[in-house]
């Protein structure tokens, strides 16, 4: 049953991997590619960058490749839901029974030692990002000046991805049609 | 009505939402805000639990928000398929073109240039979501609330780099070093550290 295999693979994903998309990567990797062969390698990178070229989750976008190369329409059903469920039901759950215990003295203050901890969660990794990004003093403008018109400005982050895209698609457009007329 | 709003707005995040589950906290936290769903306590424990819960960190927020938002498990349902809904549509027609004619459209340059540009943007995005969360404008900081609250930050932080500087310097005694390394990474796993920023609350405020 292939359709039940490509379901049950990526519940396997989607419950083993804690802590979102690029854990999941190599996790899939090791499913997908090393134990079931459904692609080589080489089709795995391609998958890595359609899935990160495509706006939304990286880890339902490699289940909707997968999903699709394999199985047609009826693949990416499976692998989307098996890629989602057990997320779902997990925090549905936590969500129905931590409504009960969230006022409790210890609980609160349990979350009080938490809630900066995951602020640095979120911050932290930006060193490595900012890194791997190859950023220079010159391109930094950009994160910086998106970071201060959210926070300060209340900017929606929509505008900031948005006119990232056009601006850089009508640029490339521009510098190429400038080339190529020398 | 307020379904429709949470439709709406996880259509929205599931379509711009570039660059993993740290960048969609953003667009998220932007919606939280602007429809008033929920308190930012609330927002930032809902963080928490998605980052220590397995599977997509997006998914988990959705589900969270939904259910928060709504107090029932239809808001859950429906804002998980709505941040799903545009992956399908793109991600399938993306699928089909690529199968076709299978480009090697890693090498386009618009395509390069983009996902470049984007990857800075999104570096803007997560620091707003952290900056937000450190200091709301016009509001007291929930996650912030003592001296304590930027030790724990600290060391979080600290732990979180830690492993990335290690791999530059060369250990003068090789086996120690490994030891140390191998210990490092483990303290620096995110699940460990917000259990132990827990047990350190529990400790410092009850």
């Amino acid at each position: 049953m292939l359709y039940l295999q490509l379901f049950w693979t990526y519940l396997k994903i989607g419950t083993f991997t804690i802590g979102g998309g690029y854990v999941m990567l190599s996790m899939i990797e090791h499913e997908v590619v090393e134990r079931k062969g459904w692609i080589d390698r080489e089709e795995f990178l391609n998958m890595i960058a359609l899935a990160q070229a495509a706006p939304g989750l990286i880890a339902v976008n490699s289940a909707i490749f997968i999903g699709w190369r394999i199985g047609g329409w009826r693949g990416v059903i499976a692998t989307v839901l098996g890629a989602v469920l057990p997320s779902f039901l997990i925090i549905l759950g936590i969500a129905l029974v931590f409504q009960d215990y969230k006022d409790l003295p210890a609980v609160e203050a349990v979350f009080k030692g938490i809630r900066p901890a995951v602020v640095a969660l979120i911050a932290a990794p930006l060193c490595k990002m900012a890194h791997s990004a190859k950023i220079t003093w010159v391109t930094a403008i950009i994160p910086i000046a998106g970071a201060l018109l959210i926070w300060l400005g209340g900017l929606s982050p929509v505008w900031i991805i948005f006119v990232t895209v056009v601006a850089t698609l009508l640029y490339t457009y521009l510098k190429e049609r400038k080339s190529s007329k020398h | 009505m307020i379904y429709l709003q949470l439709f709406l707005s996880f259509l929205k995040i599931g379509l711009f939402g570039f660059g993993g589950g740290l960048a969609i906290f953003s667009l998220i936290q932007h919606e939280i805000e602007v429809h008033g769903w929920m308190t930012q306590e609330e927002f930032v424990d809902i963080l928490a639990i998605s980052q220590v819960t397995p599977g997509p960190i997006g998914i988990n927020c959705a589900t969270y928000v939904g259910y928060t938002a709504t107090g029932s498990v239809w808001g859950s349902l429906l804002a998980t398929v709505a941040i799903v809904i545009p992956s399908l549509i793109i991600m399938l027609s993306l699928c089909k073109v690529y199968f076709v004619i299978s480009t090697r459209f890693q090498h386009n340059i618009y395509f390069t240039r983009t996902m470049q540009m984007l990857r800075l943007s999104v570096l803007g995005m997560i620091a707003a979501a952290a900056l937000l969360l450190i200091q709301p404008v016009n509001q007291p900081s929930v996650s912030f609330i003592d001296w304590k609250s930027w030790v724990i930050f600290g060391v979080v932080c600290l732990f979180t780099i830690l492993p990335m500087f290690l791999k530059n310097t060369a250990g003068v005694s090789k086996k120690s070093a490994e030891v140390f390394k191998k210990f490092i990474n483990l303290l620096s796993h995110p699940i460990l550290l917000i259990v132990l920023a827990g047990v350190a609350g529990y400790v410092i405020y009850s």
